[in-house]
């Protein structure tokens, strides 16, 4: 009785050795050429959003804050550092709405040091298809009305969906979704606003 | 023996098939046919681990014990899964964030164990391969009608996006039949899924219908034929 039991789950053993081993070593040859792929498409938005910006320089400065009252998410992200001659021209920073209507909205938004949005796209999402997805950039242009948009005393009340009282349209259908990504880049730009001292940090963002 | 492949393939690609007959692996089917491309990405690489799996099952059945099959050939299967979403991740990187959760998932559609216990594990090398093979271009000619199905209907479009999948020349791929002011909702969401998969197999249900009637008017003439010939 103890034989057959022994011996299958011996060859149990050997079988989910082979397998982890073949997958380590394939993981070990995937490794480089994904890590690559997940930086040319950062590279991808960052000059997208800032496009003044040489990238290397850029992901070199960056610091990784812990603000989950606002940049929406519990753990820390990323904020480059974009420098010309040594002073601060703008940050871009990497946050999350976490209100959208199918889970969190992760963006990527530039912001000019005095509260200036410079541009904002949408980096990953589970919006509705066809509704909330005009949030991507490739469905609509929608993205591109944040483009220099100042956040102001005066102009706080405007930085909502029109539905609120504010500025920018809401989609047919779909009102969550623009308020969600409204909310967030403005809490974003009151962040980086309020906070100055963000740009003597020392860099150190490795790992994240 | 090529009769044998023959009926391999009808299997696969009709009278078993795993989407149409079998209703096997209908999480990914219904939740990713939204746009052709997404369905040609997750029907090469639900083929891609089928073929995979049925190679390795059949080359190694004779030293596998019954009682421990299973796991042994869920182990086989989700290494397969593994690899291809490792692969996929370094290759094709937008498809692979555009698949996210689905490629993982291919772990439980139920065709792939299904065709590893039911064939694979009894039959050589060849046969299982070509098994395969059938069964997965099976899944993923669904997979694609369904597909073509609710992208036409829901933003009347075909192959929108395939450059994420096949590289920069696909943007060429991409039709545009008809071009909606407001996408029709009710294809490009999971409802339109199930509508559009009652189609399809009510459907294939039609042709076998009309094919079986039309073998007994067949045979019924035959039969008259051969009463006139013995009188004569």
């Amino acid at each position: 009785m103890i034989r057959p039991i022994s011996k299958n789950a011996l060859l149990l053993a050997l079988v989910a050795i082979i397998c982890v081993g073949l997958l380590s070593v394939l993981q070990q040859l995937t490794a480089p050429r994904i890590a690559e792929q997940r930086l040319a498409s950062k590279m991808a938005i960052l000059q997208d959003v800032l496009p003044a910006a040489a990238e290397q320089q850029l992901l070199d400065d960056c610091i990784a804050v812990h603000a989950p009252e606002w940049l929406g998410r519990a753990g820390p992200q990323s904020i480059f550092r974009w420098r010309e001659q040594g002073d601060i021209a703008a940050y871009v920073v990497e946050t999350t709405a976490p209100d959208g209507y199918s889970g969190a909205i992760e963006l990527m938004v530039a912001i000019a040091p005095d509260g200036t949005v410079l541009a904002a796209r949408t980096l990953q999402h589970q919006e509705t298809p066809g509704l909330g997805d005009k949030i991507e950039l490739r469905k609509s242009d929608w993205m591109l009305s944040f483009n220099d948009q100042a956040v102001t005393e005066s102009t706080l009340s405007r930085w909502a969906v029109q539905k609120d009282g504010g500025q920018f349209d809401q989609f047919t259908g779909a009102t969550i979704t623009p308020r969600a990504v409204v909310r967030a880049v403005k809490k974003a730009a009151l962040f980086i606003q309020k906070h100055p001292e963000l740009a003597n940090q020392p860099a150190n963002c490795e790992g994240i | 023996m090529t009769q044998a492949y023959k009926e391999l393939a009808a299997q696969g690609l009709w009278k078993n098939n795993p989407g149409l007959v079998q209703l096997l692996g209908l999480c990914p089917l219904l939740a990713v046919t939204n746009t052709v491309t997404n369905a040609l990405g997750l029907g090469i690489a639900t083929l891609l681990v089928l073929l995979g799996s049925n190679l390795v099952v059949s080359a190694i059945r004779n030293w596998v014990p019954n009682e421990i099959r299973i796991p042994i050939f869920v182990m086989i299967i989700a290494s397969f899964v593994t690899a291809i979403q490792l692969l996929m991740n370094a290759f094709t990187y937008q498809l692979y964030l555009a698949l996210g959760i689905f490629i993982p998932l291919i772990v439980t559609n139920c065709a792939i164990i299904g065709r590893a216990e039911a064939f694979a594990s009894k039959n050589p090398l060849l046969p299982s391969a070509i098994d395969a093979l059938m069964m997965g271009l099976g899944f993923a000619l669904v997979l694609l009608a369904l597909g073509a199905m609710r992208e036409l209907l829901g933003q009347g479009t075909l192959f929108d996006g395939a450059d994420a999948l096949l590289g920069e020349w696909a943007t060429v791929l991409r039709i545009e039949v008809f071009s909606l002011d407001h996408y029709f909702l009710l294809a490009l969401l999971p409802p339109g899924a199930f509508i559009g998969m009652g189609l399809l197999i009510a459907g294939k249900n039609a042709i076998d219908h009309r094919q079986q009637q039309r073998q007994q008017t067949d045979k019924a003439e035959i039969t008259r034929a051969r009463v006139t010939g013995t009188i004569t």
